[in-house]
């Protein structure tokens, strides 16, 4: 018996597989760079016109004056209570809604999804006039003052931040097994009220955070309702800013861009801290 | 007569299908119960039952005279551990335990003593501090079962605890469940799958199939003396050989050409197509005076402690269960072979 001993044409199938991966892996860099690219040019842009105030010289002159803006603080600070606000009212809303559907009625789930959903599909504008219409005037007028205008805003802003919470908290109760837990609790003894407080949110804990710290990103620069409800948060100060100012708004960009960027550091921080333990 | 847990016409129903039937059982002070069954048989429905987790279509649930049959889980007194385990992750051992008693607003002091005493007891003492991550699958239900125990339940509740665990750690915490049962006394009431489980356990079995009760009794009863053919297939192994009454009242019957007897009562007339069910270690392949067959040996498998052959005979096929020993002469497959089996260890099914 003879064996062929030909040997196989070479640089053809045996090289074939590394340029597909050499080519691939080309790609993959060059998407990465464009989209990179992409999303920091005008960011550093941004920040390179920020620090051009002082003429001649780069400098924080922008961001000083931006600090030291009466209106800077007032605005900032209301915006960040009433996101906390809204905080409170969407997990208080959210978090027994997505237990109960987990734990009782599981054939819920995708109409409850569907519902939460809706602030993605209502714009801001429809909403703002939908709340103004029905709470404008008697016999639900809220509107009468700053702050009960401020109290329609707060609840604005949790319908705005169901999406992000029901996700989140519902991605957390999906990672646990929600009916066991709750009936060893019940087995012990536990109501509702005690389950819910003592076994329930601690370990939903980081996915509140994330669903809390994403809410606090997206309403903290929230315009549009604002506006229409004649608040004076950050949003509108921002837009003023840009009509009046050269340098100060693309300081105010970086800010906000930062305090987005420090919520989105500190879900992925609190996550990995809490998987390690 | 009532027991301390009694149960009286249960029946559930979901959306129209019956998962429960007809359930009654009387559950004496300290007994340990175990519900055996295929999965779908009703039995952790049951359970979750008589834990108040899920309310009986009809019916009655009694404990210690009262009646709790719509009583809400968390006014039941009844410790409960999951297959799961259902730890809480974000409570340590300590915490764990001490939850039940948190809840009933137990004084700081006293709490802390009972969940010493139940760490010594499932011999944990040093795990107070741990996270149920930080621990073993037997370490976590032995937590599980602690802090079930920790509330001083009047009953106990096993749902398959055992089920998640490997085979060396199931073992021992079997040992150990039953231990700390007979040690506290608790009338326990034990869901499993595994007929050995239950054996091993239980001071009676209720043997389930498609809602129903099928047989209640203890270990031994359930094994020798099956009352329906579900039972004795479902536990431990059964040979089941085709036969032909020939003589009701002196027990005889023909296999093929053979003619076998059994001191069992046979109900069918003469010439009827029965069943004979025999145990794998009551066959043996010596010829011994009564109930010899002739037949081929088929395969051998050695399962250490025993080995099982088996026998294709006119008609059917036997199995027989060996036990090892060193001077066993393992048969092999192909050579011919005679089985007999005493006719006290065989009965007739229809």
């Amino acid at each position: 018996m003879t064996i062929s001993t030909t040997p196989l044409p070479v640089g053809i199938e045996a090289e074939a597989p590394p340029i597909q991966a050499k080519a691939s892996r080309f790609w993959a860099w060059m998407i990465l760079i464009i989209g990179g690219l992409y999303f920091l040019v005008p960011l550093g842009a941004t920040f390179w016109w920020s620090l051009r105030a002082t003429e001649g010289t780069l400098g924080f002159e922008a961001y000083r004056r931006l600090f030291d803006d009466a209106n800077f603080w007032p605005s900032f600070t209301e915006s960040v209570i009433n996101a906390i606000a809204a905080i409170f009212l969407s997990l208080l809303i959210i978090v027994p809604t997505a237990y109960w559907v987990t734990l009782k009625l599981p054939r819920l789930r995708p109409v409850v999804e569907f519902i939460t959903l809706l602030p993605f599909v209502i714009p801001a504008v429809v909403l703002v006039f939908s709340l103004l219409r029905l709470y404008g005037r008697p016999p639900l007028l809220l509107t009468a003052t700053y702050d009960s205008s401020r109290v329609l805003l707060v609840c604005a802003y949790a319908t705005l931040s169901f999406p992000y919470m029901f996700r989140s908290v519902d991605n957390g109760l999906r990672a646990m097994d929600v009916r066991s837990l709750t009936e060893a609790a019940q087995s012990l003894g536990a109501g509702w009220p005690t389950i819910l407080r003592r076994v329930i949110f601690p370990n939903l804990r980081v996915a509140v955070l994330s669903g809390a710290l994403l809410t606090f990103a997206i309403v903290i620069g929230e315009l549009t309702i604002a506006l229409f409800l004649a608040q004076q948060t950050f949003g509108p100060y921002m837009a003023n800013l840009t009509r009046s100012k050269v340098y100060e708004p693309s300081a105010m960009a970086i800010v906000a861009f930062a305090i987005t960027w420090a919520a989105m550091g500190m879900i992925a921080l609190i996550s990995r801290s809490r998987k390690r333990r | 007569m009532s027991g301390f847990l009694s149960l009286q016409g249960v029946r559930k129903e979901f959306n129209g299908v019956v998962a429960v039937e007809s359930f009654n059982l009387e559950v004496e002070p300290g007994e340990f119960v175990s519900f055996l069954g295929p999965s779908g048989c009703g039995k952790t429905t049951t359970l979750r039952m008589v834990a108040g987790f899920e309310p009986p279509t009809s019916g009655t649930i009694r404990l210690a005279g009262e009646d709790v049959t719509y009583a809400k889980a968390n006014e039941r007194n009844i410790g409960m551990v999951f297959q799961s385990y259902a730890l809480f992750p974000n409570m340590t051992v300590a915490d764990n335990i001490a939850f039940g008693l948190r809840v009933r607003k137990e004084e700081g002091g006293a709490r802390g003593e009972r969940v010493a005493e139940l760490l010594d007891l499932i011999h944990l003492p040093d795990k107070a501090k741990s996270y149920p991550n930080e621990l073993s699958g037997g370490q976590q239900q032995r937590v599980a079962l602690a802090r079930a125990l920790a509330i001083r339940p009047q009953l106990l509740l096993l749902d398959e605890p055992l089920s998640a665990l490997d085979a060396k750690i199931r073992d021992d915490l079997r040992a150990e469940i039953r231990r700390i049962q007979r040690q506290l006394n608790i009338t326990t009431i034990y869901v499993t799958h595994d007929q050995e489980e239950a054996l091993a356990l239980s001071d009676r079995i209720v043997v389930m199939s498609k809602g129903q009760m099928e047989q209640v009794g203890e270990p031994f009863e359930i094994y020798n003396n099956p009352s329906t053919g579900f039972v004795a297939s479902f536990v431990g192994q059964l040979n089941r050989l085709p036969v032909t009454v020939v003589d009701p009242a002196l027990g005889r019957l023909r296999v093929g050409r053979s003619e076998i007897r059994t001191t069992s009562l046979i109900e069918s007339p003469q010439g009827a197509e029965v069943s004979l069910m025999m145990r794998p270690e009551e066959v043996t392949l010596d010829a011994e005076e009564e109930n010899v067959l002739e037949g081929t040996v088929e395969s051998v498998t050695f399962l250490g402690s025993i080995v099982r052959v088996q026998v294709g005979v006119e008609g059917g096929r036997l199995t027989a269960d060996l036990f090892n020993e060193r001077l066993l002469e393992l048969p092999v497959a192909g050579e011919g072979t005679q089985v007999s089996f005493p006719s006290h260890a065989c009965w007739v099914m229809v």
